[in-house]
């Protein structure tokens, strides 16, 4: 862009300053000895009596980088040399080489701010430029389909309606991180698909998410695609399981996320989007759906989203992610492979010991209650549950080995045919003793608000190599 | 007014490969049999394998490391390598 020589002055109507400075630029205009150009942002009809530039797409004014108007420029050769903004009398006159410039004006009034700092305006030039830069393929609705019922049709959705995945709203959504849109996060199972920032971008725009969640979203696509997480098996199994998102470190409350009331429940956009951004992700870019790779007999609700932050503040142990090998400072997510949650209602124990028998015999129950070692389960402790324990100054580990010794199960209560029930491991283990978990695969978070004497166990999937290890994984901005 | 919305999906474009047509005998040819590590897929296979070598065909026996992964590359070409045709015990 070349701006002219001489005086360029950049106004809009809607600033008192620039009201104000209309008599300065009119006497400047009318001086043949000066070379006076006004860009006008918002008006072109201002300043009556000048015959403006029509700036109002701001493209003179975004090149120019101005964060306020008035502001007067000196041009050489095309180039800026000198910049003053606001009104000053001494400035101007300085500037101009005109002495008695605004005579009964003030001598000195501050700026306002210029059209390109609207953080609106901004986002929406960013998400243009944004836009055209992204790869993926354009699909053009036609003039009379319905956005979100042409979504269902093309088998993008979840059963839910989803919000229409703009080269905008993409660009906005890609604000969110400091990563290229190029970038491979992840090879998504099960059609092994590289999958771009891009892709998980497009994705958590279906979903629902805000710019500030995607981080989040790619941390929890990255965990779930590992070897170790295994989602083409969690996704493939018959069994009712998904992948359940823990949100842990600053970013949780940074996001609005939920740990308190109701956060296993519904009511909160970025619980209930990124869980649902990553299964659609899954789901689209992975091409794992039910009733193709998805195998479940059954299912569960989760499988929608299930997605919470760990309560860090109110919680008497370290974090997840922290007891986990991370920094209390990181945010990181954990996946863990679950089913659906159940309560265990406890409102009489006061007692440590008690209450952990409690847990204890609930958590015996986990996929049968003769199923031993293999399957894991995540223990979402209460507020007032943890409570008891804290009073009684046990901290993580000592409440993982008192269950621990208290999920010893006797070879002879879960061989086949014991209790009446076939199910079972075969008559050669009834001499033995083994744990209803193996070691680690017992996590245990610190969730809820408010009142109540209830805590949540989710149940887990085939553990370890052979099914599905949980995986944490920093979240990078 | 026409909108635009970004494609989020693969974008996959396979290529459609035939499948090699089934033997219309089994008369000479060398069996796989797979075992994906599901419970109790080894005792149908030891079965099926004396039914075949009782016929008198070469049976050569698999294992997958965990039946919730997809069969590393290394085990698929072996199979491909040694077998003519491969039966796979899928579940319990």
């Amino acid at each position: 862009m070349t701006l002219p020589d001489g005086l360029v002055a950049i106004v809009k109507r809607d600033c008192p300053t620039c009201t104000l400075v209309v008599p300065v630029l009119t006497e400047l205009d009318a001086d043949p000895t000066t070379a006076l150009t006004v860009f006008t942002q918002d008006d072109p009809t201002f300043p009556d009596g000048i015959d403006a530039v029509d700036d109002t797409d701001l493209t003179v004014s975004f090149a120019l980088d101005l964060d306020t108007v008035p502001t007067l420029l000196r041009i050489e050769d095309g180039r800026e040399v000198a910049r003053t903004v606001g009104w000053s009398r001494e400035q101007w006159q300085a500037f101009t080489g005109r002495m008695g410039l605004g005579e009964g004006l003030p001598p000195h009034r501050p700026g306002c701010g210029s059209r390109t700092q609207d953080p609106d305006l901004v986002a929406a030039r960013t998400a243009a430029a944004g836009a055209a830069q992204l790869r993926s393929r354009r699909v053009e609705l036609g003039e009379r389909e319905d956005d979100i019922e042409a979504m269902f049709e093309r088998g993008w959705s979840d059963g839910l309606p989803l919000v229409p995945p703009t080269p905008e709203r993409v660009a906005r959504m890609l604000t969110g991180t400091t990563r290229d849109p190029a970038e491979i996060v992840a090879n998504v199972a099960p059609d092994l698909v590289d999958c771009t920032v891009e892709k998980v971008a497009i994705n958590a725009v279906l979903a629902g998410c805000r710019p500030e969640y995607l981080p989040v979203v790619l941390a929890a696509v990255e965990a779930a695609c590992t070897d170790e997480f295994n989602i083409h098996g969690v996704l493939a199994t018959t069994m009712p399981v998904g992948p359940v998102v823990v949100v842990n470190g600053p970013v949780a409350r940074a996001i609005g996320m939920n740990s308190r009331g109701n956060a296993l429940g519904q009511g909160n956009r970025a619980n209930a989007t990124i869980g649902r951004a990553l299964q659609l992700v899954i789901r689209n870019v992975g091409g794992g759906r039910p009733g193709g790779v998805d195998r479940a007999t059954q299912g569960n609700p989760g499988k929608y989203t299930f997605c919470f932050a760990e309560d860090e503040a109110g919680s008497p142990w370290e974090p997840l992610h922290v007891s986990r090998g991370f920094d209390p400072h990181d945010s990181a997510v954990t996946l863990f492979t679950g089913e659906g949650p159940r309560g265990i209602i406890d409102q009489a124990s006061r007692t440590p010991e008690s209450l952990v028998a409690s847990f204890a015999a609930c958590l015996r129950t986990v996929a049968h209650p003769k199923i031993v070692v293999g399957i894991d389960a995540m223990l979402v402790v209460s507020p007032e549950h943890a409570r008891v324990f804290a009073e009684a100054g046990w901290d993580r580990a000592h409440l993982l080995d008192a269950l621990g010794e208290r999920l010893q199960v006797p070879g002879r209560e879960f061989v086949r045919g014991a209790n009446g029930i076939s199910e079972g491991m075969p008559e050669a283990f009834a001499d033995t003793t083994l744990p209803k978990f193996r070691d680690g695969g017992l996590l245990v978070v610190h969730v809820g608000g408010g009142a109540g004497l209830f805590s949540t166990i989710i149940g887990g999937w085939l553990s370890g190599a052979a099914g599905s290890e949980p995986v944490t994984r920093r979240i990078m901005t | 007014m026409s909108r635009t919305l970004l494609d989020p999906t693969g974008e996959l474009a396979p290529t459609t490969r035939e499948r090699i047509a089934r033997p219309s005998s089994l008369e000479g040819a060398t069996v796989g049999l797979l075992d994906i590590s599901k419970a109790r897929g080894d005792v149908f296979l030891d079965r099926v394998q004396y039914r075949l070598e009782e016929r008198g065909l070469g049976v050569h026996r698999f294992v997958k490391p965990t039946f919730t992964k997809v069969a590393p590359i290394d085990l698929r070409h072996e199979i491909a390598k040694q077998c003519d045709v491969v039966i796979e015990a899928l579940a319990d």
